[in-house]
């Protein structure tokens, strides 16, 4: 017998994309289509700044998506970040307020976020119960938590904040912030974690097919519990990059950001059933959203909720691309 | 009936047992913080006084979950309720505040009559993306909320339109035979919810296609259909929800309104009983659970806390709930309690040896 | 083969569920370097054994020896560690991940700490040429058809260093071409020394490769047998056994003639109906008042010429006559309508809805052909369902318990009750003695015959060759998913006949009747 009916698929053509990288293409594509359209449009969109603007507008955008990424791609979900970054900011301005020395403020502040996240993990690990209602308790508690610290706005006006807030990075003629930096730190760690450790493949696993996880003998409990973690971790950091933005913490602020960070992840091409996608991808997401929200601005006579209903109509588009690919692998 | 049944069992195990031990600790900790919270009083023929405020403002939960019940027990989930609330009261708004005469009740009955309808073509869009295109409905629904949010401040040009419209407000905050106006809406609506399912055999198909989808399909079902009902009933609920949260302060603001109502929804149904995973709802239990919220919400406000703190109470709500429901919970706190499984699956065993 | 030491051996094992003994006393022997294979009908006693040996469950008596020392695994993780793996028909591994990965996955060739994918990749080209698979192994593993699947999880298996290869009904889904290469596969893997249980329901296959059979039948050890040694009507025989209880001849049994019954047209006429991948074409009719009695072991593809008829699967050839009309049976509601019913041999899963009472699901077809909106008028239901309770016996005779709370004789009954109201003409029935006690069973057995004299045309599948032959008009035999014979069930047919049947296929009965 021979061997040809099974090794049906022949030597791929140099042409033709995996299908996995599609959804991430798409949104390349779709992202260089945007900027295109900006640069035609407007005079000012050329400028490099205009990219730099967007890391920095959306830095703690981009470190939470990351952190949701690795959830989804276990099949799971976090409805808890956007209360855990405002927490965070509050707790970091709230302690910085009193007198706290900023080193211990960002060490207590960066413990809170994974901390919840454990337990969250646990709550769904050991008891089963569903991650879209544990983490729908764990948004309310962290942003009652918010409120119960103060119900008004905390100004920041502690050294190390405010340096950090406004230290600009040149590079050439055009500058980033230190949150960039962290934000592009945080990706390259995430992306590494997720190619080349233990804990990443495992993540991909699970979000495969969690009962063969299992019985491969993969720790999928353990695993489980370190993305909520890690989601928390991701949280924590973009709280901390939001306060050195806005320079406060408001009890109300991030309100809604689950939304995006869930939006920028599935623009991104990561399936939200789990198993595929990439945090590079994620990244993608984060710059699509930006530079909606950038055309918009510069459009000037757009108004604002359109960005929503763009993110929705391409929610819409990237679902059913995915939905398609599925169908075609089928 | 199989009431008699649940009186004969032990009272603690009724599915509505632990709801409303919760409410009553709630009201009894209202009534201790503050003595006259129970009372009630007729003032000019109308009805006033905590309990009534309690019932009032849950009407809009309690009609938004109802829709909710329903779709969860098709073994789904609806996160687009709130958005669609914002839309058909920012709709309703816009049109009445363009109309000379914003009493006549003529042209808030075709204000409401449009909105409505958009409603229901919103509802059966999220029905044909999980029955049509088979789309995971948590994910189906949430390309609504979000785009849902930016139409309702597309419509309202993100301004909060503000109207003066007598008949309008009624819906939220008139009276009618003592009551409330929007109690009254709650009551026919659920009612018409109840008569809905429980009359006609649509509860027991959308339980038979939560409880066991291929055995429906194999019983000649045709749950696509059930599927598409059960959202439009769904954004029905939530466009009546998203009226009377307009009316109640007679203006639509595209952002705020229905904020968050989905995770409130979700949770008062679940605290009702219904699993998220489908099958047997319980429409009382979800109103129990749209109580229990509102009640907490008003506590918290009576008792001069700030009212986001509530979500602290709230969450405690959650986990506690679901901790006792969980199945997992249980059987690590109850060992030494025979096993609840069913007992026909070492009866089947036993018997499979008896043909030879 | 005597002289070696089996590399597993299992004695005396029992295991006992509450109120039943799944495996009473069962040895098991292993050598390395033999496949061997395991067969049983349901409720033998196999996949008992396979998750004992697996530590899927404990024993709760005998001992298992692997190399000469005792074990008893607590999981399969562990088993696997210790050189048992098993490779199941719905394979366990993740689709998503590339196939180099799924071989490597939880033990990945790492260089600093670092995945080391280029060492990965080469390993498991290595490894899967070892078995003569050449495929693009960083392509995701849901790319490629289920048997190159199962190949990768055979690699991924042999690769963790096993010595006992557990194969669970590996072939079911695989076509010709892909059972050879597997076949070829474990010829290859016996010759390095590996030991292979194979369960499967293919006789064909059994006797293509097995070097011994062990049989096992109601949880206990028939014998094993060198496969040379065995024919293949014996081997039938001892799977399915003689009824030893000579249960009451019907009553309706002198009442049947054959003749008038199949006279007229017949209601249902199947010609050439297949679906690729699940049952080869047949042709089949069905007359009023005929009962059809369709035979053949487990997976021989019974279950699914019943789903054909009632539209449960789509048929992609041939064609299908209701009255002589022809018509395409598409989904359960146009079977429905058409008057056909269908009850499932997975009670549980396919049948009924075990949240809702026995009420709602007695009248839930009922209620599903009259729409939502006309509700079964609740006089209506109170009489229909307790006639049903009463005529089926059906206990508790209580029609709001939750219907999973019942037996599962009685929730047999339910699903029948259910169909009965609907009053088909044609009624399927996958395995309805499966699983239930003997009284049980003599009372849909009577029932079967009542409704046919009443002008029923029934389908009846059952495993158990005296219970078909009692209850048939007409015996067919499926093998290896194709009908193989229609017998006609008069004095000549006996148990012996069908099963040389099963065993050997059509040719020899078509030529006896020729």
């Amino acid at each position: 017998m021979t061997t040809t009916p099974l090794a049906a698929r022949g030597p791929r053509a140099w042409w033709r994309v995996p299908q996995r990288q599609v959804p991430v293409l798409a949104t390349l594509a779709l992202l260089l289509v945007m900027y295109g359209i900006g640069v035609s449009q407007y005079r000012a969109f050329s400028n490099i700044q205009v990219v730099f603007n967007l890391f920095i507008d959306n830095g703690f955008l981009l470190v939470v998506a990351v952190g949701m990424t690795f959830v989804i791609l276990t099949g799971g979900i976090d409805l808890s970040v956007g209360s855990v970054v405002a927490m965070t900011a509050m707790v970091s301005a709230s302690l910085l307020n009193d007198g706290v020395h900023p080193a211990l403020v960002l060490l207590i502040a960066l413990l809170i976020g994974p901390t919840l996240g454990f337990a969250m993990g646990c709550v769904i690990h050991f008891f089963d119960i569903q991650p879209f209602i544990v983490t729908l308790a764990g948004m309310f508690f962290a942003r009652g938590m918010c409120t119960w610290i103060n119900t008004a706005s905390i100004p920041i006006t502690d050294g190390f904040w405010t340096s950090a807030a406004q230290e600009r990075i040149r590079i050439g003629e055009n500058f980033v912030t230190v949150s960039v930096l962290v934000a592009l730190a945080v990706v390259a760690v995430a992306a590494y974690t997720l190619a080349y450790t233990r804990l990443g493949r495992n993540v991909y696993a699970i979000g495969g097919n969690q009962q063969s996880a299992l019985l491969m003998g993969l720790p999928v409990g353990r695993t489980k519990i370190a993305v909520y973690t890690i989601s928390g971790l991701c949280s924590a950091i973009g709280g901390i990059l939001l306060s050195f933005y806005t320079l406060s913490g408001a009890p109300l602020i991030a309100i809604g950001m689950e939304l995006d960070t869930i939006a920028a992840v599935v623009i991104g091409g990561t399936l939200l059933t789990g198993g595929s996608g990439y945090v590079f991808g994620t990244l993608l997401g984060v710059l699509v959203l930006g530079v909606i929200q950038t055309l918009i601005t510069f459009d000037g006579s757009l108004s604002s909720w359109w960005t929503k209903i763009v993110i929705g109509g391409l929610l819409f588009a990237f679902i059913l691309l995915q939905r398609l690919v599925g169908i075609r692998k089928k | 009936m199989s009431t008699v049944k649940a009186r004969l069992a032990p009272v603690t195990g009724h599915r509505l047992f632990w709801p409303l031990v919760v409410l009553v600790v709630l009201l009894a900790a209202n009534t201790v913080y503050r003595p006259s919270f129970l009372s009630v009083e007729l003032k000019n023929g109308q009805l006033y006084g905590s309990l009534i405020d309690i019932v009032r403002l849950s009407a809009p939960l309690i009609l938004v979950a109802l829709g909710m019940s329903l779709v969860i027990a098709t073994g789904g989930i609806d996160l687009s309720v709130g958005s669609v609330a914002a839309v058909s009261g920012a709709i309703a708004c816009l049109y009445i505040s363009e109309q000379p005469d914003q009493n006549s009740l003529g042209a808030v009955l075709t204000a409401l009559a449009i909105a409505f309808g958009i409603a229901l073509l919103l509802g059966a869009w999220n029905g044909i993306l999980v029955a049509g295109i088979g789309i995971q409905p948590i994910i189906a629904t949430l390309i609504l909320m979000v785009a849902g949010r930016g139409l309702a401040q597309l419509i309202t040009s993100g301004q909060i339109i503000t109207i003066n419209s007598e008949p309008y407000k009624t819906i939220g905050v008139g009276h009618l035979l003592t009551l409330p106006f929007a109690i009254i809406i709650a009551l026919a609506v659920t009612l018409l919810v109840a008569v809905l399912t429980r009359r006609t055999a649509l509860g027991m198909i959308i339980e038979a296609v939560g409880g066991n989808a291929e055995a429906s399909r194999l019983a000649g079902i045709r749950s696509r259909r059930i599927t598409l009902l059960v959202y439009v009933v769904s954004a029905a609920c939530a466009a009546i929800a998203g009226f009377m949260m307009t009316a109640n302060v007679s203006s639509a603001d595209g952002n705020a309104v229905g904020l968050w109502v989905e995770l409130d929804a979700i949770l008062a149904v679940v605290i009702g009983g219904t699993s998220l995973a489908g099958g047997r709802f319980y429409l009382s239990g979800t109103i129990v659970g749209a109580l229990i919220i509102q009640t907490l919400t008003t506590s918290v406000y009576a008792m001069n806390i700030d009212p986001q703190t509530t979500l602290l109470f709230k969450a405690v709500v959650v986990i506690a709930v679901c901790l006792i429901q969980a199945p997992a919970f249980r059987a690590r706190f109850r060992r030494r309690q025979a096993p609840t499984a069913p007992p026909a699956a070492p009866v089947e065993k036993q018997k499979e040896q008896v043909p030879a | 083969m005597s002289q070696r030491h089996p590399v597993l051996t299992m004695t005396a094992i029992s295991k006992i569920f509450p109120g039943v003994r799944a495996l009473d006393g069962v040895d098991f022997r292993l050598f390395p370097g033999e496949v061997h294979a395991l067969m049983g009908e349901n409720g033998a006693g196999k996949s008992t054994l396979i998750k004992v040996l697996t530590g899927v469950y404990g024993t709760d008596a005998g001992t298992i020896t692997l190399d000469g020392q005792q074990v008893s695994f607590a999981g399969p993780m562990q088993a696997t560690a210790a050189g048992v793996s098993t490779v199941y028909q719905e394979v366990n591994l993740c689709p998503n991940l590339s196939v180099a990965e799924n071989i490597f996955i939880g033990r990945e060739p790492r260089r600093l700490g670092a995945v080391n994918w280029r060492e990965m990749r080469r390993r498991a080209q290595e490894l899967l040429a070892r078995i003569d698979l050449h495929i693009d192994v960083t392509e995701p593993l849901g790319s490629y058809s289920l048997a190159v699947q199962q190949m990768v999880a055979i690699a991924r298996a042999v690769d963790v260093n096993a010595r006992v290869l557990i194969l669970d009904e590996p072939t079911s889904s695989l076509d010709a071409d892909e059972v050879a290469q597997l076949l070829r596969i474990m010829r290859q893997l016996r010759d390095d020394g590996i030991a292979i249980v194979f369960v499967t329901h293919f006789l064909d296959q059994v006797y293509g490769i097995a070097d011994r059979i062990t049989v096992l039948r109601n949880g206990r050890l028939v014998g094993e047998y060198p496969t040379a040694e065995l024919p293949q009507i014996a081997l039938v025989e001892k799977m399915i056994g003689k009824e030893l209880d000579a249960l009451e001849r019907l009553d309706s049994e002198a009442g049947r003639d054959r003749a008038a019954i199949t006279a007229g047209q017949p209601l249902v006429a199947a010609d050439g109906l297949g679906r690729t991948g699940s049952v080869a074409p047949f042709s089949l009719t069905i007359h009023a008042g005929e009962v059809v009695g369709l035979a053949g072991l487990l997976g021989s593809g019974r279950t699914e010429v019943a789903r054909l008829f009632f539209g449960a699967d789509r048929a992609d050839q041939g064609r299908l006559a209701v009255d002589g009309e022809p018509t395409a049976i598409r989904n359960p509601v146009a079977a429905i309508g058409r008057g056909v019913a269908f009850c499932s041999e997975n009670r549980r899963t396919e049948g009924l809805v075990g949240e809702l009472s026995v009420r709602e699901n007695i009248i839930l077809a009922m209620q599903a052909t009259r729409g939502w909106l006309r509700p079964v008028p609740r006089r209506k239901q109170d009489e229909l369902v307790e006639r049903y309770i009463k005529a089926l016996s059906i206990r508790p005779a209580d029609p709001d318990m939750p219907v999973r709370n019942l037996s599962g004789g009685n929730q047999q009954k339910v699903l029948l009750a259910r169909w009965l109201i609907t009053e088909p003409r044609l009624l399927i029935l996958d395995e309805p003695t499966r699983g239930i006690d003997i009284g049980a069973k003599t009372e849909i057995q009577r029932l079967v015959a009542q409704l046919s004299d009443g002008g029923m045309a029934v389908l009846f599948i059952s495993a158990e060759l005296e219970e078909v032959l009692r209850l048939s008009h007409k015996v067919v035999v499926m093998r290896d998913r194709q009908l193989v014979a229609q017998l006609d069930n008069d004095d000549t047919l006996d148990a012996d006949r069908v099963m040389r049947a099963i065993a050997s296929g059509a040719r020899q009965e078509e030529l006896e009747k020729a």
